[in-house]
């Protein structure tokens, strides 16, 4: 018996929507025996990891508040990698979106007034997107692989941040603790409800409705989807290719930077050392996941912050690493990857290793 | 070795078919080859030659027919086989690792067990003695084109080949390495080796050739010595000289210009592209003017630059409808009214996995009536210009509104025709509008041009089907390396005309060109 990959003769339809369920239905079967390696009981584990979350009111809101950003960044990834722009770097343009953000309490901090809420989140999005301008422009004019520059250049944000959270803009009457001033009143996101449930997820619907709208219906996303597709074709149409690279970066940032500012400016109150538990990292495989289409990447962003609950339950619940949610998450963009080539090949079972040779 | 004394061939193909589904590539085909001589293999795009070297090469096998090596019958199975006889080949798009040296490149082509260090001396010395300067620890980033090339012709002497095929080897290197490259050819040759040679170009053929096999259409139609033979009439053997009867109804006294070029003028930073050097032509409402030439001359450069594609550094150089638009993009281009079809359909002039009503889009987005209103694209509108396309180019198939990739060749080209013929554009330019389309295909399209100019539009039509030309145009001005002759009216330009203008009769001297 061998097993033979067989390209179809066009992209499987069905499989463009089985493969994300087929990946997770891996990632559960597989975590399941990592937790039996661990001595655990595999069926409660997987119950702590995936389904609890969603037990309580508690929870549903926790995960609203993990979603939230998973699905900005998301959603603008999804746009970036349609147009086969690669950016890796939404962590770093998290993080320079919540430092512009954040720049207003830093230094205004006694000032007072709805205005400063939304000048807070427009310098985030100014900062994300001019953050995210540097690997566009460094692809565009040099040829550099934009791969390479976004990615390093978040280790360049998180260490200004790490910097200016130790240095000038550490807190005075802070007894020393790395952290900026406190955010109050109308430095802080509204709330919606008792939690800790803020307008960043408004934003992030609202974000991914106008994307929806703008890749299926507008000329813009139409373009985009054509620079992907056959960057010929485009060029023919009378797109460019450098326009779309700049749109993409640019829009990509912008989202990521009103994600970073909402995470400091909503559930962290104040900069910190981290801002992120790597949300800009994760929204990659929420991009993935959700097909790249922004409702899609809505449905994954939801599945992904699960994720992130799941292993803060089983640190609790089960004692085992933290860690164990980036294994998850590894997993999953593992072999959403992997299923994609059912998109494209269907799986033939051969008759018989040394029965059928070449001819 | 046993060497049969009766046969004085080093290869020999005698008879060979190959049969792609309809398609006879070689309809039999005979090539003989001695040691010591350069030959030729001469044809147009698509006459065979190359199915006929990846026979010999071994990539692929004949249909019927047989090869002779030293007068014996062998198969060639593959190009390892055919490495083992002592044939090597030199491809005309190099297979080379940028980020590695030259040595590590050549050692990738050979057996595993090859000693590094030694080889990297052995390369030194047989680059030295051919006349092939390479530093064996060079990175290929670093070199030229030319320097490149050594590196696969060395890979090929390194084997000690008794034949060398060569690819279009000058079609990438400057005239001094091209001569460079001749005196290499005629030193191989001078130690008894064979060289089959394919190339374009005609006065280099005559130079260095000693024998010539031409083909056309897949048959063989001419075996001849090059230096017995003009570059005219070389060129005349390989398009034919059975050229359609010119047509008698000319259109009437063609209209006001609508599209002028001026100097036009394109440098290229492709090094295996073609510069345009100060072309000049214009096309009159209501006329056909082709543009005739071998393929590589810079046709596919020349349509990038009138459809806006690649627009040009000075506005003056484009015109149309009398107004300058040479630094116009295609967009704007098109918003004067002009159309414009590629040569290659799929990924060019169609994005192969959108539907068809989204290929509308793609060029009627800033022209078309609706198609996109306030930035958002109407959908209905888009998928009635596809029904309206559909209907009136006959394009057939399966279902309302199938993925572009799922249509035959030649449906599709009557798609992208038919998509600007819709917008009744007052000047189109089609480059090879029936290129690999079956005969109903192209004679709707021919039509079609021509019911276009008659009435009242420029048509401009790039072409390397002569037969074609002659059908539909009413002036001919041809390409060559990047320049463009006058465009003579169809019925007085000769075939012998013809064929001396593809040669490069009309190019202007080096130290003008140089001068410009």
């Amino acid at each position: 018996m061998m097993i033979v990959l067989e390209k179809r003769s066009e992209q499987s339809k069905a499989m463009t929507f089985l493969s994300p369920v087929l990946a997770i239905g891996l990632t559960v079967v597989i975590g399941g025996f990592i937790f039996t390696g661990l001595g655990l009981d595999p069926f409660k584990a997987l119950y702590i990891y995936f389904i609890e979350p969603m037990t309580s009111i508690w929870s549903v809101e926790e995960l609203i508040v993990k979603a939230a950003p998973l699905i900005l960044i998301g959603a603008g990834l999804a746009v970036c990698y349609t147009a086969n722009v690669w950016n890796i770097g939404a962590e770093g343009q998290l993080t320079i979106g919540a430092l512009f953000g954040a720049a207003i309490p830093v230094y205004f901090t006694a000032w007072q007034s709805p205005l400063v809420l939304v000048l807070m989140l427009v310098l985030g999005a100014v900062g994300g997107a001019l953050f995210g301008a540097i690997p566009a422009l460094l692809k565009n004019r040099f040829g550099a692989n934009e791969i390479l520059t976004s990615l390093m250049l978040v280790y360049v944000a998180q260490l200004l941040l790490d910097w200016l959270v130790r240095g000038p803009w550490r807190d005075p009457q802070g007894f020393n603790f790395p952290q900026s001033v406190p955010f109050e009143g109308w430095q802080l996101l509204p709330l919606l409800g008792e939690g800790r449930v803020h307008i960043g997820a408004i934003l992030a619907v609202v974000a991914v409705i106008i994307l929806w709208i703008m890749m299926g219906r507008s000329l813009r996303g139409f373009e985009i989807r054509v620079i992907g597709r056959s960057p010929r074709a485009g060029a023919f149409a009378g797109f460019g290719q450098k326009r779309v690279v700049w749109f993409c970066f640019m829009l990509s940032g912008a989202l990521a930077g009103l994600a970073g500012i909402c995470e400091v400016a909503g559930p962290s109150g104040q900069l910190q050392p981290t801002i992120s538990p790597g949300y800009g990292f994760t929204a990659i495989i929420v991009a993935f996941l959700g097909r790249l289409n922004p409702i899609g990447v809505l449905f994954a962003g939801i599945l992904l912050a699960i994720s992130y609950l799941g292993g803060e339950a089983a640190q609790v619940e089960l004692g085992i690493s933290d860690k164990t949610a980036q294994v998850f998450q590894g997993m999953l963009l593992f072999f959403i990857l992997a299923c994609d080539t059912l998109i494209h090949y269907r799986i033939k079972f051969a008759p018989g290793a040394g029965a059928a040779k070449e001819a | 070795m046993n060497v049969d004394s009766s046969s004085e061939y080093l290869l020999e193909a005698r008879n060979i078919v190959k049969v792609f589904g309809e398609l006879r590539a070689n309809d039999d085909v005979t090539l003989s080859l001695k040691p010591g001589e350069i030959h030729a293999l001469l044809g147009e795009n698509g006459a065979g030659k190359s199915t006929l070297v990846k026979i010999i090469y071994g990539s692929l096998q004949a249909t019927s027919g047989q090869l002779f090596w030293k007068g014996q019958p062998v198969t060639v199975a593959n190009p390892a086989a055919a490495r083992e006889l002592g044939i090597g080949m030199v491809f005309q798009h190099f297979s080379l690792f940028d980020a590695l040296t030259v040595t590590e490149n050549i050692a990738l082509a050979l057996p595993a067990d090859v000693d590094i260090g030694a080889l990297a001396g052995r390369i030194e010395k047989v680059s030295n003695d051919y006349g092939l300067p390479l530093r064996p620890d060079a990175l290929v980033a670093d070199l030229s084109v030319g320097e490149r090339q050594r590196i696969e012709i060395v890979r090929c002497l390194l084997q000690e080949p008794r034949l060398l095929i060569m690819d279009e080897p000058t079609a990438v290197l400057t005239p001094q390495e091209a001569d460079q490259l001749f005196v290499t050819l005629e030193r191989l040759a001078s130690e008894g080796c064979g060289v089959l040679y394919i190339s374009h170009r005609l006065e280099e053929v005559k130079r260095i050739c000693h024998d010539a096999t031409i083909l056309r259409h897949g048959k063989l139609v001419a075996r001849v010595d090059p230096q017995q033979e003009t570059a005219a009439s070389l060129a005349n053997l390989m398009v034919g000289a059975e050229v359609a009867a010119v047509k008698a109804d000319r259109g009437g006294v063609p209209g006001s210009p609508l599209l002028e070029l001026v100097d036009l003028s394109l440098p290229t930073n492709d090094p295996f592209g073609v510069a345009l050097k100060n072309i000049n032509l214009t096309i009159r409402a209501g006329e056909i003017v082709a543009v005739a030439g071998v393929a590589g001359n810079g046709q596919s450069e020349f349509f990038d630059a009138v459809s806006g594609e690649q627009p040009s550094a000075n506005n003056e150089t484009v015109k149309m409808s009398g107004e300058a638009c040479g630094r116009e993009n295609i967009t704007r281009r098109r918003r004067r009214h002009a159309a414009f079809v590629p040569e290659e359909r799929i990924g060019h002039g169609a994005v192969p996995d959108f539907p068809l009503s989204e290929n509308v889009v793609l060029t009627h987005h800033a022209v078309g009536e609706g198609v996109v209103r306030k930035g958002l694209i109407n959908r209905a509108a888009a998928r009635d210009v596809n029904s309206a396309v559909t209907e009136l180019f006959d394009v057939r198939k399966g279902t309302p509104d199938p993925e572009a990739r799922s249509l035959s060749g030649g449906n599709l080209q009557k798609f992208v025709v038919g998509r600007e013929m819709t917008r009744e554009p007052k000047i189109l330019v089609v480059n090879q509008p029936t290129w690999g389309v079956d005969a109903g295909a192209a004679a709707l399209i021919r039509q079609a041009l021509i019911d276009l100019a008659r009435s009242g539009s420029a048509v401009l039509v790039i072409s390397q089907d002569l037969d074609e030309i002659f059908e539909i145009s009413d002036r001919i001005a041809v390409i060559s390396r990047g320049e463009m002759s006058e465009a003579y009216p169809a019925e007085e330009l000769s075939l012998e005309q013809i064929g001396l203008l593809m040669a490069g009769a009309h190019e202007k001297a080096p130290e003008k060109a140089a001068a410009s």
